[in-house]
């Protein structure tokens, strides 16, 4: 694939030098002169020095053929605009761009940009992982935000822990698919019997989270 | 009216300026708080601190009740996200985008925005004057 790369920070740097072992045509774009000799010098000719987001250096570059562009300055508004222009301009089918302020999401979402990369919910969600009392980890975002996957850990203490699948009620749209306990994981049925300390995964809405928590952990 | 302008430079702390002198309703937004030294100091409107690419600053403008928004800060990139965002977030009836650069002033001018650049005017103007 001809993959080109809007930024040549440390993400850029990394990112490009992964795509090139994995075998793709790369190609950085930076406006730093200085940046661009320490990337040349470090991976080869892959950098041409201009403005990612000008039509022209887009241009210059043959965006008109490239499989993908993504965009990983440490702007937001510069990576939005890069894709836009990638997209709109020059037909490229898939536009990615790293996006720093989590809100953000869904606008670019919202304006045609294929996948975005949030780096502070990255980190956000590790957290989350990585602290055990929290009750409700996101694990996974699916269709655009309309679902997500999230792991509850059962309280000793939580009004479920006995009870059957069936004889809870849960939110709309929210199901638990999968029960991992202290000796087995398994997908659970309406006889399953939720067990204190088990880690639930379940997949909800963002609106019934609120829900599906309570009805969980009490 | 009420008008959000983005960006308190020269054109925005002027067209500020015009606007309440006209007697319209106007928050001025600028991430810097030096900026709004260029307001006159009969300027009646809001001038508020913050970033008009972060929809809840917007909001604090007042953006949900702006019948037109107006993005003029330096960063072309800059007023082009504030506008989409008040455009198709918000849903503001008027909104105008500066865009120094002229391809990009064309490309999201296709996208529906009504942008102006001053370059393109500018260079117009400029030839106008000498051979017109």
């Amino acid at each position: 694939m001809y993959i080109i790369v809007v930024g040549g920070g440390k993400v850029g740097f990394y990112l490009t030098s992964a795509l090139l072992n994995e075998g793709h045509e790369v190609l950085i774009l930076e406006k730093d002169p200085a940046r661009c000799g320490a990337i040349c010098e470090e991976l080869g000719s892959v950098v041409v020095r201009g403005d990612g987001c000008e039509a022209r250096t887009q241009a210059d570059v043959g965006t008109e053929r490239a499989d993908m562009l993504i965009a990983v300055t440490d702007e937001d508004e510069d990576n939005l605009v890069a894709c836009q222009v990638a997209k709109h301009m020059f037909k490229v089918p898939r536009t990615i761009a790293r996006i720093n302020n989590p809100k953000n999401e869904a606008l670019f979402k919202k304006l045609g940009i294929d996948v975005t990369v949030s780096s502070t919910n990255f980190i956000l969600e590790h957290i989350q992982e990585q602290v055990p009392t929290h009750p409700l980890v996101h694990l996974l975002t699916l269709g655009g935000g309309a679902l997500e996957v999230v792991e509850v850990r059962i309280p000793p203490n939580s009004p479920v822990v006995g009870k059957r699948v069936r004889d809870i009620t849960f939110p709309p749209d929210s199901v638990i698919c999968l029960m991992v306990g202290r000796w087995e994981a398994k997908v659970p049925t309406p006889d399953t019997i939720l067990e204190a300390e088990a880690q639930v995964i379940a997949v909800t809405r963002p609106e019934a989270e609120g829900a599906l928590r309570a009805a969980l952990t009490g | 009216m009420n008008i959000v302008i983005m960006g308190c430079g020269r054109v925005g702390a002027q067209l500020a300026a015009l606007f309440d002198e006209d007697g319209h309703k106007v928050t001025i937004l600028d991430t810097e708080s030096y900026s709004f030294r260029r307001l006159p100091s009969s300027f009646k409107g809001t001038a508020l601190i913050g970033d008009g690419t972060d929809a809840d600053y917007l909001k604090r403008a007042g953006i949900e009740e702006a019948d037109a928004f107006i993005a003029v800060t330096q960063g072309d990139n800059r007023n082009v996200m504030a506008a989409q965002i008040a455009k198709h977030i918000f849903n503001v009836p008027k909104v105008v985008c500066r865009i120094y650069d002229p391809l990009r002033e064309e490309l999201y001018h296709a996208l529906g925005l009504e942008t102006i650049s001053p370059t393109t005017i500018g260079a117009q103007l400029l030839r106008d004057k000498v051979v017109g």
